[in-house]
């Protein structure tokens, strides 16, 4: 069944890509790789896992997705548009002044962002005090965070790492977009992240590594969130930073650069995109 | 002050299901009741402040009212963003339960002394910061906390010390000053576990023939701007006095306000702790003394500015 639903969240995570990129051409910000790595992740989550309904984006029983990976905010703003929870329009007041749509977001900015993100190691924190609600609460509803590599460098992280399965918060996901690029270095070679699962899984969680542009993969890993009773699930999904442009995979001057007329064009035509 | 925290959480918990108490691994047995009362509601976060802060916004933003206890410069100092962006940004009505602060354990030294949080956290938006005198402060001020809906920084003292209002409740109001002792002359404004100290030092100067009042700004933010109007237009004198430093705190946000509604009549005076570290075994009252923070040694002071005002 999954296999039959890949090709068009494929297409999907390409339009998505499209989206992105025009968004940095036409605003000119930079963290254009983060976003393209992380883009099946949020597909096959928006479309495969989370409980929810677009058009009740407060809902209390919803699952929650906080992008604690702030800075590629622009791949959630088009999957959110892409996934109906605003109109596709809003996508040109992207980093607009006086906008809704910042270079990272504000608290409430859109229907459907869960936290104010940007500063690194925050996501987990605050996702990890939602998964607790519901548990006080006995609600049924379950909270995903989506992380980089680098972010993992973050003291606060760890924390949490040790007190969510204390507290037995098996209804908490962290999703690790694993690019293996942070700002200026590759991430292995800045902090001994390596064996990253085996790091959560010593710390009490679940944990399993996927191919993290398999959208069929991630959907498996992610389903096991809540598994196994009272651990939480670390998704290490390895990735490419810059994901689907062959001119930007694995180069991280596209952590800081924004693509030209022409190179929107030859990334569309390599994504299979219409113009 | 600790004991009377613990005693009002654990009954505003049994009025209030939103109650939620985060400890950062301190208060061995202070809180048995709360526990043994709600054991859903009572969790303790180990020595992890940044996480136990953003575990308490998460709460929050899922409508609980979450209290975050541990040591005042732990729930400060180390947490300085996560106060700010978790908390403040997200405008969470989370509340950070500072004990210990000031001196009150001056032996630990520099690591436990918190003295300069204040100045800290003053410049955060939308952040209360209050600073009750005793423990009746403390009881009246905590079921305010949960009828407003900001994110409030509750810098408390510790245990045993002395309770200056002989009423069980005060009638408080959040960002309103509480007159506590009348004076025509000079005015005393305290925040915090000073207050004790400066009721004494105005006895001390009333009996000396200067009539000196004193009031108890429980609430550093907002700051009570009426009041300072009144206190600065009927006074020769106003004096601030806090167990922090006086870069930054109460003194200076009086005095931030004082540059822009100038007193043609009072003098005015910031008493504190000065912009330095405390590099010796010391406890609260010998650093309070070395500081000039002791009631005769304030008396002493504030009749020496006014003989020369």
């Amino acid at each position: 069944m999954i296999e039959a639903d890949e090709i068009p969240l494929r297409r999907l995570a390409a339009a998505i890509r499209g989206r992105v990129i025009g968004m940095s051409a036409q605003a000119k910000t930079a963290h254009l790789g983060s976003a393209l790595s992380c883009v099946d992740i949020l597909v096959a989550a928006y479309w495969k896992i989370l409980r929810l309904d677009p058009s009740k984006s407060g809902d209390p029983l919803r699952d929650r997705l906080i992008l604690s990976k702030g800075h590629a905010v622009s791949a959630l703003y088009a999957t959110l548009a892409e996934r109906g929870f605003f109109p596709m329009a809003w996508l040109d007041q992207y980093n607009q002044p006086g906008g809704r749509l910042p270079e990272q977001p504000f608290p409430g900015c859109l229907p459907g962002v869960e936290a104010a993100t940007g500063s690194l190691g925050h996501g987990l924190p605050l996702g990890t005090g939602m998964a607790l609600a519901a548990k006080i609460r006995n609600q049924s509803f379950r909270v995903f965070v989506l992380m980089s590599d680098g972010e993992c460098n973050e003291g606060a992280v760890w924390e949490s790492a040790m007190f969510a399965p204390a507290k037995k918060l098996d209804n908490l996901c962290v999703m690790v977009d694993f690019n293996r690029w942070q700002a200026t270095d590759r991430s292995l070679e800045v902090m001994s992240l390596e064996p990253l699962a085996e790091k959560f899984r010593a710390f009490g969680w679940d944990a399993v590594e996927t191919d993290g542009h398999d959208i069929g993969s991630l959907i498996d890993a992610l389903s096991k969130t809540g598994a196994v009773p009272g651990k939480p699930l670390a998704v290490i999904a390895h990735t490419v930073k810059g994901k689907g442009v062959s001119f930007m995979e694995d180069d991280n001057n596209w952590h800081y650069r924004s693509p030209n007329a022409e190179e929107v064009a030859r990334a569309r035509k390599e994504l299979g995109l219409q113009d | 002050m600790r004991n009377a925290f613990a005693q009002v959480i654990t009954e505003l918990a049994a009025t209030c299901p939103e109650v939620v108490l985060l400890s950062g691994d301190i208060g061995n047995r202070l809180f048995d009741r709360f526990k043994a009362a709600h054991p859903a509601r009572f969790y303790n976060g180990g020595v992890a402040e940044a996480n136990l802060v953003g575990v308490a916004s998460g709460l929050a933003m899922n409508g609980f009212r979450p209290f975050v206890y541990t040591i005042a410069s732990f729930i400060t100092y180390r947490v300085v963003e996560q106060i700010r962006l978790d908390c403040a940004y997200h405008h969470q009505p989370v509340t950070l339960v500072g004990t210990g602060a000031g001196l009150s354990y001056a032996s630990l030294g520099a690591t436990h002394h918190t003295l300069e949080d204040i100045g800290m956290l003053r410049c955060i938006p939308s952040l209360k910061i209050l600073c009750p005198g005793d423990a009746v402060e403390l009881r009246s001020l905590l079921p305010l906390i949960l009828a407003q809906p900001d994110p409030v920084y509750l810098r408390i003292g510790k245990k045993g010390e002395p309770v200056v209002h002989q009423k069980k409740n005060l009638a408080l109001e959040i960002g309103r000053a509480l007159p506590v002792r009348e004076g025509r002359d000079a005015v005393i404004l305290t925040t915090g576990n000073m207050l004790p100290v400066g009721v004494e030092t105005a006895g001390i100067l009333t009996a000396r023939g200067i009539s000196t009042g004193a009031l108890s700004f429980h609430t550093v933010k907002p700051l009570d701007e009426q009041t300072l109007a009144d206190c600065f237009a009927s006074h020769r004198g106003v004096f601030t006095l806090e167990e922090h430093s006086v870069v930054g705190g109460f003194g200076t946000a009086v005095a931030e306000w004082l540059g822009e509604h100038p007193s043609p009549k009072a003098v005015f005076r910031r008493f504190g702790s000065p912009d330095a570290f405390i590099h010796e075994a010391t406890e609260q009252d010998h650093a309070r003394k070395r500081f000039g923070l002791t009631p005769p040694q304030l008396a002493e002071q504030i009749e020496k500015i006014l003989a020369k005002s």
